[in-house]
Formats: structure tokens, sequence, C-alpha cells
């Protein structure tokens, strides 16, 4: 009798989806992809600037554990180190893996893959392919997918989008119903394990650098079936985007890897042409200030600076909220080459050469490090058990995730380049563990009720009828524009309680006009209203998941961010002097005031009381309407824990 | 730019086999705003130009910055992306219909599968061994990366092909996009191990000779791919082939 396969059915069809199918297809299970449009168009493709292996290419004695220690520290130590150290140690493997397929990444005069700078680190660790890495692999990874639909182990479902899981009575996930966004009908995919490789929620706000299929609003259900949901308060605002109406647009941290700097003038509201301002009348803020990083900071850190420059001190260029992004001193040759597809962006929306003028950037919201909860198993010495079934998997038995989805990779802050790593990292390695997973289920989807997945279908058609329905006064999408600017006024960059309890309650208020939606659109045919219905309600269910996890952390941690309880590092403070403090404190010995400078056991001792309340990762649980917070310990097995600093 | 507008007007049609109509809007206008934007408001708004409340317009987007391809449509009767479609720089009233050269699904949406299906006809990938550790890829000058790199960008947005006066709805026309990628793949050592494959499919009907030479694909395309410059090519390609094949038989 031929052997079984395995049916994983995969929701999304970016980097992280495509890893996992592709990979899984080679471990002979038969695999079902849903996403919305075609796969070549998610919203990986927009990420630019590359992606990070300590490959040493440049012979700058880089190394895994170099990588490791960077992330852990750029993401101020919220991440579990066991999954972050087996990640970087696949790196150069997967970046060898994405050169055979054809990825078209620059190299060197030998022929060679090459490296360029990114934030967080001192080391070139980024391949690249221009100013495209994003849409590059995409398409490398849809064309290995699409070899293995040719030989009929894919089933694609484009223009199909994921509505809920089918849960048994035992709790396990046993497959998702689906719609079809052409003809409107609602079925469901029945598998032995389904993978949410959905991306991040970057619709929550009204204007970020996402696509717009990026509601959140997949996880969101998986949540309100009783998924967890972990470290949601952690969004990553990144430091250079064009500011715009419909669209942030990212300007890629490569700009700055490749020599771009970032500056103001020196006089508030100086309305001089930036190349008729003098060296010496320009502030280049982020180089005086972290000498050693300096326009390579991470992401957290500058869009501080940024926030601060513009805000407190009054220095945004023209006195609007922007700053100066640099790559003027560069040659054109150069910028076309390794920059091309971003200057081009800039070009098109602003009508300005960036080879030419300095470009005028802000921050904006970027990337989600929270997301479903996942489980992992470590091998007892610092990385990962590959054979386990419990990788990826979340809190729902045969329900994983990969990707931005879930929230086990950059702690409290991504460092650039990590993102395009981590999905393709935790595509290719779950795909052991849900063959694993589903290989050992007792009772296989065949042997499961059809009640269950017709009930799971029943549910889903009359609550789309109901959506469609919906007669008030309320425009859903006009309703979505004020979510989304409630968040951007309140959940951003700089937080603080009244606010963040002033958005609760806005959204609450938003969760009651929601009631008196007129849904637009009640034809049965390519309708997106009643879909976009359903999105809203969960992406109102996951600003409740940001926001409350914000209020309820009260510290500063990577892109978390509250004045109120600054730890307020000594400027000259040496995070060996934390190592040595704890090393003298396991050793039973008094630590005396005088051994430090003065005020440093002080921030020490607040450091660490600090770490013991809030090093956790945040729990949410869906309960009666509401996120209720839990926290959980953090697996600090590899690295101690100390001050981060980047000057 | 303070409380400008700007009119609208859309071929709709409500799903495939019903006839079109158009209708006009009238949308508020921001400095650098695009017609994505217009239509986002539409959706927030649904009223024509007379006062009617309507049915919001559909359309297909995504990335909004031109590296999705989503949004191709017909702006005032020229083939392009509607999120790099500025308003200010567009001549009024702006007028937006859907791609002719592919079924309409409803509105500004239409279906793009043949482009999809094509490249499974050329076999656009590479083969490998597998995806585990087996060490690195081939050695390659930055130049040919380089080449590849241009035509890598290739978003299957359509626009060359709606454009192109040999490709209709009814014929099984490639089409320079597919013509392209031939040449992407062929130029990659690994991918190079296919080659006789994929010009045998770009050889048959539909194939590069049916190509007009009309040069239009080029002029269109949003990412400047050197589309001529690939026909060219795979059109020696395929000639040098047959010629192979005329005295290997």
């Amino acid at each position: 009798m031929p052997q079984r396969r395995v049916r994983a059915i995969i929701i999304g069809g970016g980097l992280a989806g495509l890893s996992a199918a592709m990979k899984l297809c080679e471990r002979q299970a038969e695999v079902q992809i849903v996403s919305f449009q075609f796969l070549k168009r998610s919203h990986s493709v927009c990420a630019q600037g590359g992606i990070n292996a300590a490959i040493d290419a440049k012979n700058e004695g880089d190394s895994p554990e170099n990588h490791f220690f960077d992330t852990i520290k750029g993401g101020d130590f919220l991440a579990h180190q066991p999954l972050v150290r087996d990640m970087c140690f696949q790196a150069p493997a997967i970046i060898h893996l994405l050169d055979r397929i054809g990825v078209p990444f620059n190299r060197t005069g030998e022929g060679r893959l090459e490296f360029r700078r990114f934030g967080g680190t001192l080391y070139s660790r980024t391949a690249f392919a221009g100013a495209t890495t994003g849409q590059q692999l995409v398409y490398a990874l849809d064309e290995q997918v699409r070899r293995h639909e040719q030989n009929g182990q894919v089933t694609r479902f484009e223009w199909h989008e994921f509505l809920g899981l089918v849960i048994d009575p035992q709790g396990i996930c046993r497959g998702a119903v689906i719609q079809d966004l052409r003809n409107n009908k609602i079925f469901t995919l029945k598998g032995d394990a389904v993978v949410l490789a959905t991306g991040g929620p970057g619709q929550v706000y009204a204007r970020s650098t996402n696509s717009t299929v990026n509601t959140g609003a997949a996880a969101t259900q998986a949540y309100l079936q009783g998924a967890r949901y972990a470290n949601g308060e952690f969004i990553q605002i990144h430091p250079t985007a064009i500011p715009g109406q419909d669209k942030l647009r990212l300007m890629s941290e490569s700009a700055r890897g490749e020599g771009g700097r970032i500056w103001v003038p020196r006089t508030p509201g100086d309305k001089r042409e930036p190349r008729d301002i003098p060296e010496n009348e320009r502030n280049y803020f982020l180089e005086e200030k972290y000498p050693l990083y300096g326009n390579l900071v991470p992401r957290d850190v500058a869009s501080r600076e940024i926030h601060d420059i513009v805000f407190n001190r009054n220095l945004g260029v023209g006195g609007e909220p922007m700053v100066f992004l640099d790559l003027t001193h560069k040659s054109r040759e150069f910028l076309e080459d390794r920059l091309g597809g971003i200057i081009d962006i800039y070009r098109k929306f602003t009508g300005q050469d960036p080879k030419e003028v300095p470009m005028r950037i802000f921050p904006a919201v970027h990337y989600s490090m929270g997301g479903l909860w996942t489980d992992y198993k470590d091998d007892g010495h610092g990385l990962i058990d590959h054979g386990s079934p419990r990788n990826q998997a979340t809190s729902i038995p045969g329900l994983y995730a990969a990707g931005e989805v879930d929230y086990q990779y950059h702690g409290a802050n991504r460092l650039g380049a990590n993102s395009l790593l981590s999905c393709i990292y935790t595509g290719l390695m779950m795909s052991r563990a849900v063959i694993n997973f589903s290989k050992n289920l007792g009772e296989r989807f065949e042997d499961i009720s059809s009640t269950v997945f017709d009930d799971a279908e029943r549910y889903w058609t009359t609550r789309m009828d109901s959506l469609r329905r919906m007669d008030g006064k309320e425009n859903p999408y006009q309703l979505h524009q004020d979510m989304g600017s409630l968040m951007l006024a309140n959940v951003l960059i700089v937080r603080d309680n009244k606010a963040l309890e002033k958005a609760y309650y806005g959204i609450q208020e938003i969760e009651e006009r929601f009631k008196d939606i007129k849904c637009v659109d009640t034809t049965h045919w390519s309708n997106p209203t009643p879909s976009f219905i359903n999105q809203l309600y969960c992406m109102i269910q996951l600003s409740k998941i940001i926001t409350r996890g914000a209020l309820m952390r009260d510290e500063c941690r990577g892109a978390h961010f509250k004045p109120d309880f600054d730890l307020k590092q000594p400027s000259d403070f040496d995070p060996y002097e934390y190592l040595d403090y704890l090393e003298q404190k396991h050793q039973g010995e008094d630590v005396p005031e005088y051994a430090y400078p003065a005020g440093h056991l002080d921030y020490m001792k607040r450091f660490e009381e600090n770490n013991r309340k809030w090093l956790k990762t945040t729990i949410a649980n869906y309960q009666d309407g509401e996120p209720r917070i839990s926290y959980e310990e953090v697996d600090t097995s590899v690295v101690v824990p100390r001050p981060r600093k980047y000057d | 730019m303070e409380d400008k507008t700007v009119i609208i007007k859309i071929r709709q049609q409500d799903d495939p086999d019903s006839a079109s109509y158009w209708q006009s809007f009238q949308v508020p206008c921001r400095h650098h705003e695009n017609v994505i934007s217009c239509l986002q408001e539409i959706q927030r708004n649904p009223v024509t130009l007379d006062g009617q409340a309507v049915i919001p317009v559909t359309w297909d987007c995504n990335c909004l910055e031109e590296v999705c391809g989503s949004c191709t449509m017909l702006i005032n009767g020229r083939v392009r992306q509607a999120c790099t479609a500025l308003v200010e720089h567009l001549e009024h009233p702006v007028v937006l219909e859907p791609m002719s050269k592919f079924p309409v699904i409803r509105d500004l949406q239409v279906d793009r599968t043949r482009m999809f299906e094509n490249l499974k006809k050329v076999h656009a990938w590479i083969d490998i061994d597998g995806t585990h550790d087996i060490g690195e890829g081939p050695v390659m000058s930055d130049s040919i990366r380089a080449q590849r790199y241009a035509l890598s960008e290739c978003m299957s947005c359509g626009c060359c092909l709606e454009a192109c006066p040999q490709f209709t709805r009814d014929n099984t026309f490639l089409g320079a996009a597919t013509f392209s990628q031939v040449r992407l793949f062929n130029l990659h050592p690994t991918g190079a191990l296919a080659k006789e494959e994929r010009l045998e499919a770009v050889m048959g009907e539909g194939g590069i000779t049916d190509c007009g030479n009309a040069q239009v694909c080029v002029e269109v395309c949003p990412k400047n791919i050197p589309l001529t410059e690939s026909i060219a090519e795979i059109g020696r390609q395929t000639s040098l082939k047959m010629i192979r094949d005329l005295f290997q038989k």
C-alpha cells in the first residue's frame, strides 16, 4: 500500500508560507496553500535591504555567535535564546540555498556573495539583491513552489481568504474555513495540520509601511478561537519612511548601511535648500550621540532620536516632522546599482531624485515583534531539537505559525534584515515538526465526523451573511481610519499610561460603533466589503491586545518606551560593570558602593529589579470579549541579559 | 493644495458576463495623492458626481509602492500601476478602465491567471537536488548578476501584454514578460541545464516567432525591463537551437 501523505494547509504565501510549502513538498507532504492573491504579490516583496547571515565574507571576524548576540541585544533580551541562536547558526546554509535557487544576490569581484552593513551590528552581514531583496526572495521561492505544483504536490487557493479554524471537540485543529473571493463561496479544507503564515498587522494603524492585506486578521481569529497571542505591544517603528497619505513608504535601512547620513539643520525652521547649508550648520545627531554605531543604531533607538529631535528640540526640517536622509555624497552609479529600487520609489512618489537632493523622511509603523505564541524544544546545548513536533506549534494542537505572525525571534525590537531570515528559517524549520505531529496523530482528519466541518462552514456562512446584511450608519472603511488614527496618536514611539488608557476606551467606542456598520456592498460576486468588515472586527480585537499589553508593561524595553519608567542609565556606564556586579553577587561578596562610579550601583540594582519584574513574555488570552494578560519566563540560558548601549 | 477636488470617471462591470457602464465621482485631492487614495476615498463615501449613493468600486492592490504588480489598470487610456499614478500629474477628469486583454472579474479587477500558467509552460524555475545544505551556489560574475536582476524585477503586472498588439484574449501568444523569464533562467548556470526545454516551449504556437516587433512592451514596462533585448536574445537562442537540432537529427 502506498504510504499516506501528510496533508498540510498553509495560509499565506509570503516568505514563510512559501518556504514551508517548499520544504513540506520535499518531505513528501501534500500542500494546499491559501492566499488573498497570487502568491507572487505577497507583502514580503516590500522588504528591501537584505537578509542576514554571518558568513564573514569580508574577514571581519564575524560568526553566527556574534549574529546571535547582536540579535538578542537588539531585542533587549526578550527573545528565547536557543531559538535565535539556532536561526543564526542556520543562516549561512539558508543564504546558500537561496543563491542556488536563483536569487540574484549582488556579488564580489570573485563572483561570490557580496555583503553590506545594517543596523545594530558592526559587521557586514547582510546579503542583498539590489534594494528589492524581499521581492527577489519571494519570486525564487514562488518558482520552487510552482515546480512542485507542476509535480502535483501543491494546490494553490489563490484569491481565497482564511476565515477561521476547524477545531474538533478534543480541541485539535483539523482544517480551515476559507472563502473564494470571486464567487464568495465558503468551504472547508481538511488537513493534518494548518500553518498560519499570514504576516503582520500594520493595518491596525491608519498609516504604516505595510501592504493593504496586512490586517493581522488571521492571527487574531486564531486568538479568538483560543490561541495565545504574545508580546503584542512590541510594534516596530521604522526610523525612515516617506511621509504620505495612503501609505508611509519604506526607505530601507540599507540606505544608511551604504553610507546614508541622517541630519537636520542646526537652526530651527531653516528654510534654505539642503545643499546650501554648510557642513558646520548641520546636525548629524545620530553620529554625534552614537559615535560607535552612528547612523546604524538599532531601529528603536533611531526612531526615538528622530522623534526627540523633531518634537522636543523642534529641529524638524523646515519646522515639519521630517529629517534628512542624505545619500548625495555617493556616486550615481553606486547608488543605482546598490539602492536603485528604493531610489525609484522615492523619485516616483515625491518627484525628487535622492541622488541629487537629500530625502525627507520620518519614522513609520513597520513590523510586529509580537504575534501568535509558539512553542519550541531546545536540544540542551543552546540550539533546537529539529525533530520535535513542538517547534512553531501554537497553543492549539495542529495549528502552527511561521514568519512575522509568530513572536519568538526578535524580542522587543527587531534588527534590520533579520525578518527575511526568521521568515525563511521558521518556514523551513517547522516542516519536520508538522510531519512528526501529523504522523503521531491518533485520529486523522478522515476519521473526524463530517459534522465538525459542516458546523464550522455553517457558522461562517451565517456570520458572513449577517455582516453582509448590516444596515447601520457607519461606513466600515471610515471606521477603520478612525481606529487606525487613534492607534497612531496614542500607541506609538513614546507611550504613557494616560494616553494608553484613553486609547483603550477609544477602541471600546469603536467596537460600539462597529455594531452600527452599514455594509456598503451587498452583492454576491467578488464583494470585498463583508470580508473587510470581518477583518475590521479582528483588527479591533488586536488593537486591544496591543494597547492593553502596552498599558500594563510599566518599563522601557526595545520598541516599548515609557519615559515615566526610564531607568536613567548613567552616560558613562559600561555594560561590563553589570556582568562584574553579577559575578560578585554570585560569589556571595558584598558589593560596595565605591567599587563603581557614582550612581552606577544604584542603576544596576534598578536594572536588575526591573528585569526580575519585566523580563517576561506578555501572553494575551481571549476571555469574555477582552484580552486577559499574563506573563511567562524568557529563556535566557545562553547569554546574561544586560543593559544595552550603542555609543 | 487645499480643498482641491478631482473627477474620476470609471468603467465598471458587475461581473464577467454583464455589460460595462460608466460612473463618475468627485473626490478630494491632496498633494502627492495617487489613484488608489481616490478609490479608497470612494469606498469611504460611495456617492457619484450626481449625488447618487452607490456600491463602491472594486479594484486590486496591495503594496502601494509598485513592487507587487497588483494594481495595473488603464489610466487615461494608458496601462500602468495605479499606485504610482499621482493625480496632480494626470489630465483631468481621470478616466479609469480595467485592462482589456484579460477577462474582467468586476469593475477594475481582471484575471491574470494566464501569465502564471505561462510561467509553468516555460519551466520558469531552477531545478535543485534539494533544499538541504549542500554548499554554496555557483560562482557568477556581478555583470551577469546585474543582467539577471534587471529581468528578475518583473512583477507579472501585465502592462507589456496589455500594450502588445499580438497578445489577444483568444490567442495563445506568450508575450514579452514570459520570453524575458526564459532569458532570466537561461542566464543562470544551473538554470541553463534546462535551457533546451525552455527554448522548445517558446518555439511552438504562440512562441517567439509570433512577436510582431511592435516594441511597445518596453515602453510601458514600469520596471524598465529590457524586454525587446530579451525578445531578440531568445530569438537568437531559438535560431541556434534550430540549426543545432537540424544537424543532430
